[in-house]
C-alpha cells in the first residue's frame, strides 16, 4: 500500500518500521514515531470528526496541544480513551481509534442537520431555545441535549491500568525544550543547579525540528541533539519528554504528567500507564514557546484549513504533505517558510499576503525560488464540504475593508499564518498579570509573581538570537542565586533569516450578500456572528461574553481562540486588546487523564487499611468484615448457611447466657502523663477526675467548646501519674489532635503529655455471665473475684508468661472484662482465650453482636452522639459536673440545650412486637397528619433484642423523658413504613445495671 | 499546595498539615464569669479577613505540634511562622 503524501527523502519517523492501526474500522499503516495525524494525512485522510455543534466535518488544524478538531476515541487494551488529540497520540501496532461525535458515521452525520438549523443555535441557545414550555425540559430537551454533548464515551468499567504519583524537589524546572528551554537549561546545568527539563513531545527541540537556523556552526537540530546528549549524562539533571507541565500551584508547585505507556500497545510490567509528578522547584523557567494565531475568513473550519507551521511540521518531522496544492495565507513571515519548505519538496505554493509591500531576507529566498505571490490579497472563503477543493481569494484595499476582484483557485489545503501568540498559560497560573505587548498583538507575561521567569518566544522573543541570549542568561542567573558557582557558558552565535513586521490585519470582512460562518473557536463552534450577538445583547466583560458564547472554553481552553475572540471583541467595542483584557488562564493546561489524579488512591488503596493482630484469626473463622473507619473488624463468624441476622442473633444470645470474645483492639488508645494529668483530665471531661484512685477506670464524656458530645470512653489510672484513656474508634485521631491542641496553645502551664498507644495494644472483650470463671483459669495467679477486680477495677496479671492489662468495663451490660496485651501477643492471646473458653461455651462476637447488646442495654454510641447531641440528649446529664469548669460547659446553659422539652433518648418497641423499625425513621404522634408532618425526632439504631426476642431500638426524641409509656408513630418514607410504637426506657435490659457489677 | 515552614521540621508540603482556624481567639479562662455574648464570640464568631492572617495549623503528619502561621489569605503568602509557645509580632 504506499502513501500518497508521504515524501520520501525528508521527516524522522523510522521508515524501517512500518505500523499498522485501524480508524472508523478501515486498516491504515504508518511509521514508528508518527502520530495519528501524520499517518492519518499521510493515507490522503483528512476527515476525522464532526464539530460541536453544528456537525460540520473536522479535520486537522495543528500538529500539537493545540489541536481543537481532531479529538479521537482511543480503544487500548481492552481500555477506552475518550479525549485524545490525533496531533499527540503515537501509533503503534493495533491502535484503533475512532471518530466522536458523529452518528451512524463521520461521512454520513445525521447531526449536521444542526448546520442548516443554526438560526436555533445562536450564543446562549440553551437558555433561548429550551426554556419553554418548563414541563418539556426534564423529559425532552434535557436528554436531548445530554446525547448530543461531549465528545467521545467514557468508559464505564474499572480501569485496570496503574497510574503513579511522584514528588520532586529541584532547584530549576524548565518547561519546555525548545531553544530557549535548552540553552537554559544547560546554562544552569553546567552552574551546578539540579534541573528538571520538560518537553511535552516524544523529541526534543521545539521550533529547532523545524527551523532553517545555525547554532554555533551547527544547524539548529544537531545543536539540540547534542545539548540533550549532554544534559541526559549529567547526574544533577532529569529529562522528559511526553511530559507536560500542566499546572502551576501556590509556592512553586507544578504539576507535570508523564505519558510512560500511551505510546506502546501494552503497559510493559512494572511500569505505570502514566506517572503525576508533583514537583517543588526553586525556581521556573517558563520555555513554553507560542501557537500560531489562525486568520478569520469563510468556511474557515473546512478540513484542509490549517495552521501554516502545522504543514510545515507535518513534511519536516513526519516527511508527510498536508496537500499538493497549497494556498498559503499570511499575515507575516512564518507562512514564507512553510511554502520555501513545500517548494523544496516539489510542491508549487501560492502565497497570498495580506501585507501591501513587505520586504526581508525570506520574501526574497521565496521570491528567487520562483513561488508565486499575491500581496494585499485574502482568502475570502473555503469552498468544498469535506475537505478544500478551492477558495475564494480577493484583493484587499489598503485600509483592509473592501474587497475586488473575487476569484476561484483550485487548492487542496489552506495553510494559515495570523502571527503567533506567546503560551503564557503557566506564568499567568503563577499569578503573573501579562501585558498586552502591542509589538506582537498578545499578551505576554508581566512582572514575575512567584519564583518564575519566562523566556524564549513564550516571553514574545520571537527571533532566535534574542532567544538564545535570553535563555542563556537567564539559566545562569536564576541558577547562580542558588549554586553560587559562578561557572558560566559561552554562547554559540546564531545564524538566522531576518524577517519584517507582521500584519495587524486577521479578519476578513464578508463580501457582499454572503454570510459565510467565520469561526473564531473551531471546537465549541464559536463564530464572529455569536460574539456580535453577545455584545449586542448587552453582554460586556469578556469573561460574560465567553460564557455565553463559550468561546475557549474547550478542551483545548481557546489555544487558537482566545486572542482573535478579543481583537474581536475590542474592535467592535472600539477599544484596545489591553482595555478587554483577558480570561482567566486555570489548570490543567491540557486535558489530564482522571487515573492520573487519582493515582494509585483507588478502590482499597484509596485509604490505609487497618488490620489488628487477630485478624488472620478471624478470617479462617469466616469472619465477615466491615469497615469500621479505617478499620476492618469482624462483622459476624458465620457458621453454614447463617444469614448476618442469624449468625448476630446467636452471638449476642450466647453472650447473654454464657460468655464471648470480642476483638476491641480498634478502640483509640492514648496514654496520658504527667504531674498534672489529673487535672489536665478533670478540664477535658465532664465529670471528676481529681480523686480517681490508682488502679481504678472511669467513664467519661468529652464536650466540643460548643456542648456537643465530641467522645466517651474509659480511662484507668495506671500510676500516680499515668492514666490510660481509651476513645471510640472513629474519633481516636481527633480526640488526639484535640488534647493537643489545648496541652500546647491553651494550658501550656500544665505539665503532661499524650501520645497514641492505639497501635500498641491488641483488646479482647470477654462479656458474658461466665466471664469470670473463664479469667480464673486464664489468669490463676491472680485474684479476679468480685472484691479482688471489682466493676471499673484494674489489674496488671500474667497471661501464661505474658504480661497482660484487665480492665473491669463493660459495653455489653454484662459482667465483662477487657484484656490487653501488647499487640505481638495479641494473637496468642486471642487463641488462648477461645481455648481455654471451650468449657465456658466461648464464641466470638462481630459488632453487629456488639451493637445488638449495646443497644438493648442503652449505652450510647456514634449513632446518638451523632455531633448534635449534648449530655442531656443522651441522658449522660448525671456525669456532667456542676462544681467544675471544663471544655464546653459555658455552652451547655444556652437556652436551646436547657429548655425543659429538649430532646432525649428513649426505647423504642413496636406494638406487634415483630415489625423491626428502619433506622432513621421519624417519630410522629399522627401518621396520618398533613405534610409536613412535624416530627417528635428520629430512630438512631434498631437491632433484634435477644433478651426479649423483639425488635428494640433507640430514639432521640422531643421531651423524651415524658414521653416514657405513650403510644407514637415511626414513619419512614425511605421504605414506605409506619409502624405504631410504644415509646419505654432506653434502659431496655438489666435498667439497675446489676449484672456489670455481679 | 502550601510550602509551610514548621518552626521544629523545617520546609513542608501542605499535605503534612490539617488548618486549625484562626490564632488570635484566646479561650476564656476557666471558672470566669462570662456572658452569653462573650461565650458567643469566643465558639462561633470569627474574622474572615482578606490578606493578613495568623493562624493554627496542625504538624499532623510531622511532629505534631500546633504553630501559628502568619499567611495572607488572598495571595497565600507565608510571612511567617511560630512555634506554639511563641510570641507573635
Amino acid at each position: 500500500m504506499s502513501q500518497d503524501f508521504r515524501l520520501d527523502n525528508i521527516g524522522m519517523v523510522n521508515r524501517n518500521k512500518k505500523i499498522s492501526f485501524t480508524f472508523n474500522g478501515k486498516k491504515y499503516f504508518g511509521y514508528e514515531g508518527d502520530t495519528i495525524a501524520s499517518a492519518l494525512i499521510a493515507n490522503g485522510v483528512h476527515l476525522v470528526g464532526r464539530s460541536f455543534k453544528y456537525h460540520r466535518p473536522r479535520g486537522f488544524f495543528g500538529v500539537g496541544v493545540d489541536e481543537p478538531y481532531a479529538i479521537l476515541q482511543l480503544e487500548r487494551n481492552n481500555e477506552r480513551d475518550p479525549n485524545i488529540r490525533a496531533t499527540e497520540q503515537e501509533i503503534f501496532e493495533g491502535l484503533e481509534v475512532k471518530s466522536v461525535n458523529c452518528w451512524p458515521s463521520v461521512n454520513f452525520d445525521i447531526g449536521a442537520i444542526n448546520n442548516f438549523l443554526k438560526m436555533f443555535f445562536p450564543a446562549g441557545f440553551y437558555y433561548k431555545t429550551f426554556m419553554w414550555p418548563p414541563s418539556f425540559w426534564y423529559k425532552i430537551y434535557e436528554p436531548f441535549i445530554r446525547m448530543a454533548a461531549g465528545f467521545g464515551e467514557a468508559s464505564i468499567k474499572h480501569d485496570k491500568e496503574r497510574y503513579e504519583h511522584k514528588y520532586e524537589y529541584c532547584d530549576l524546572l524548565i518547561t519546555g525544550s525548545g531553544p530557549s528551554g535548552l540553552a537554559s537549561a544547560y546554562a544552569a546545568a553546567k552552574n551546578g543547579a539540579r534541573v528538571i527539563l520538560a518537553e511535552d513531545k516524544p523529541r526534543y527541540g521545539g521550533s529547532l525540528l523545524t527551523s532553517d537556523v545555525n547554532i554555533g556552526n551547527q544547524t539548529g537540530i544537531e545543536w539540540s541533539e547534542k545539548i540533550i546528549t549532554e544534559l541526559k549524562s549529567m547526574s544533577n539533571v532529569i529529562v522528559k519528554n511526553r511530559s507536560q507541565v500542566f499546572g502551576y500551584y501556590d509556592h512553586n508547585m507544578l504539576v507535570m504528567s508523564e505519558r510512560i505507556s500511551d505510546h506502546l500497545p501494552k503497559t510493559q510490567k512494572y511500569l505505570p500507564k502514566q506517572r503525576l509528578w508533583y514537583i517543588r522547584a526553586k525556581e521556573v523557567l517558563i520555555s513554553s514557546g507560542s501557537i500560531e494565531r489562525p486568520l478569520v475568513f469563510g468556511n474557515n473550519d473546512t478540513p484542509g484549513v490549517m495552521l501554516s507551521s502545522a504543514a510545515k511540521e507535518y513534511m519536516k518531522v513526519y516527511g508527510v504533505l498536508v496537500g499538493k496544492k497549497p494556498l498559503i495565507f499570511t499575515n507575516n513571515d512564518s507562512g514564507y517558510e512553510t511554502a520555501i519548505e513545500f517548494k523544496k519538496n516539489g510542491v508549487n505554493p501560492l502565497i497570498l499576503d495580506t501585507r501591501k509591500e513587505p520586504s526581508s531576507d525570506i520574501i526574497s529566498e521565496a521570491k528567487n525560488l520562483g513561488i508565486e505571490i499575491k500581496f494585499s490579497y485574502v482568502v475570502v472563503a473555503a469552498k468544498g464540504y469535506k475537505k478544500v477543493k478551492s477558495a475564494d481569494i480577493a484583493k484587499i484595499s489598503d485600509n483592509k475593508k473592501d474587497l475586488s476582484n473575487i476569484e476561484n483557485i483550485e487548492c487542496d489545503c489552506i495553510c494559515v499564518s495570523g502571527f503567533w501568540t506567546p503560551s503564557i498559560h503557566l506564568a499567568s497560573q503563577s499569578g503573573n498579570k501579562s501585558e498586552f505587548n502591542e509589538k506582537i498583538d498578545a499578551f505576554i507575561p508581566k512582572k514575575s509573581k512567584q519564583k518564575e521567569n519566562t523566556i524564549g518566544s513564550a516571553n514574545g522573543k520571537f527571533t532566535l538570537e534574542e532567544t538564545i541570549n535570553e535563555a542563556f542568561d537567564k539559566g545562569y542567573e536564576v541558577s547562580n542565586k542558588i549554586t553560587e558557582n559562578n561557572n558560566k557558558v559561552s554562547i554559540p552565535t546564531v545564524v538566522e533569516k531576518k524577517s519584517t513586521e507582521h500584519d495587524k490585519f486577521w479578519c476578513v470582512p464578508l463580501p457582499k450578500g454572503k454570510s459565510y460562518k467565520r469561526f473564531l473557536d473551531f471546537q465549541n463552534d464559536v463564530a464572529v456572528t455569536d460574539i456580535e450577538l453577545a455584545l449586542r445583547e448587552g453582554f460586556r466583560s469578556i469573561e460574560h461574553v465567553k460564557r455565553y458564547t463559550t468561546l475557549g472554553m474547550a478542551t483545548d481552553q481557546g489555544k487558537t481562540s482566545n486572542l482573535n475572540g478579543l481583537q474581536l471583541v475590542s474592535d467592535i467595542e472600539n477599544k484596545v486588546v489591553p482595555q478587554v483584557g483577558h480570561t482567566t488562564f486555570r489548570p490543567p493546561y491540557t486535558p489530564v487523564s482522571i487515573g492520573a489524579i487519582v493515582g494509585r488512591e483507588v478502590g482499597k488503596h484509596s485509604k490505609p487499611t487497618r488490620k489488628s493482630p487477630m485478624h488472620e484469626w478471624h478470617e479462617k473463622n469466616n469472619a465477615i468484615f466491615v469497615d469500621a473507619g479505617v478499620w476492618l473488624r469482624p462483622r459476624y463468624y458465620k457458621q453454614g448457611n447463617e444469614t448476618l441476622f442469624e449468625a448476630s442473633k446467636r452471638e449476642a444470645k450466647n453472650v447473654r447466657k454464657n460468655v464471648g470474645v470480642c476483638d476491641v483492639t480498634t478502640l483509640g488508645k492514648i496514654d496520658v502523663k504527667g504531674p498534672d494529668a489529673a487535672e489536665f483530665l478533670n478540664r477535658v471531661y465532664t465529670n471528676a477526675w481529681l480523686k480517681l484512685p490508682v488502679g481504678k477506670a472511669r467513664y467519661g464524656v468529652m464536650l466540643r467548646e460548643d456542648g456537643i458530645v465530641m467522645d466517651d470512653g474509659t480511662t484507668t489510672r495506671i500510676s500516680e501519674n499515668h492514666y490510660h484513656m481509651t476513645t471510640t474508634t472513629a474519633q481516636a485521631a481527633n480526640v488526639l489532635s484535640h488534647l493537643e491542641y489545648y496541652l500546647q496553645l491553651v494550658w501550656p502551664e500544665l505539665n503532661v503529655n499524650v501520645v497514641s498507644t492505639t497501635e500498641q495494644w491488641a483488646g479482647a472483650a470477654i462479656a458474658g455471665p461466665n466471664s469470670r470463671a473463664l479469667l480464673m483459669k486464664l489468669f490463676p495467679n491472680t485474684d479476679v473475684s468480685n472484691e479482688g477486680l471489682p466493676f471499673m477495677g484494674y489489674k496488671e496479671a500474667d497471661l501464661f508468661g505474658f504480661p497482660a492489662k484487665i480492665y473491669r468495663i463493660s459495653f455489653s451490660g454484662e459482667l465483662a472484662y477487657e484484656v490487653n496485651v501488647e499487640s505481638d501477643y495479641g494473637n496468642f492471646m486471642w487463641e488462648k482465650i477461645i481455648e481455654v473458653g471451650k468449657e465456658f461455651q466461648i464464641q466470638p462476637y462481630g459488632t453487629e453482636a456488639l451493637s445488638t447488646l449495646r443497644i438493648e442495654m442503652g449505652h450510647v454510641a456514634g449513632s446518638e452522639l451523632d455531633g448534635r447531641t449534648i449530655p442531656h440528649d443522651a441522658s449522660l446529664e448525671g456525669l456532667v459536673s456542676k462544681k467544675k469548669d471544663f471544655i464546653g460547659k459555658r455552652s451547655l446553659s444556652r437556652s436551646a440545650f436547657i429548655k425543659p422539652d429538649r430532646e432525649k433518648i428513649v426505647g423504642v418497641v413496636p406494638l406487634d412486637k415483630t415489625t423491626s423499625i428502619p433506622e432513621g425513621s421519624y417519630i410522629v404522634k399522627d401518621p396520618k397528619a398533613k405534610l409536613p408532618n412535624p416530627k417528635l425526632g428520629h430512630v438512631s439504631a434498631s437491632c433484634w433484642s435477644v433478651e426479649y426476642d423483639n425488635p428494640f431500638s433507640l430514639a432521640i426524641i422531643k421531651d423524651g423523658k415524658n414521653m416514657i409509656g405513650q403510644k407514637l408513630f415511626a414513619m419512614s418514607p425511605l421504605k414506605n413504613k409506619t409502624i405504631a410504637v410504644e415509646i419505654v426506657s432506653s434502659h431496655y435490659v438489666d435498667p439497675e445495671g446489676k449484672r456489670v457489677r455481679a | 499546595m502550601l510550602y509551610i515552614f514548621c518552626p521544629h521540621c523545617g520546609l513542608r508540603s501542605q499535605n503534612e498539615f490539617a488548618y486549625g482556624g484562626d490564632a488570635t481567639v484566646k479561650r476564656p479562662e476557666l471558672n470566669k464569669e462570662i456572658s452569653d455574648q462573650e461565650w458567643n464570640n469566643f465558639v462561633y464568631l470569627r474574622k474572615s479577613p482578606r490578606g493578613k492572617h495568623l493562624e493554627l495549623w496542625h504538624h499532623i503528619s510531622g511532629c505534631r505540634q500546633w504553630i501559628k502561621v502568619e499567611r495572607d489569605t488572598s495571595t497565600h503568602e507565608i510571612f511567617k511562622t511560630y512555634k506554639a509557645d511563641e510570641l507573635t509580632e
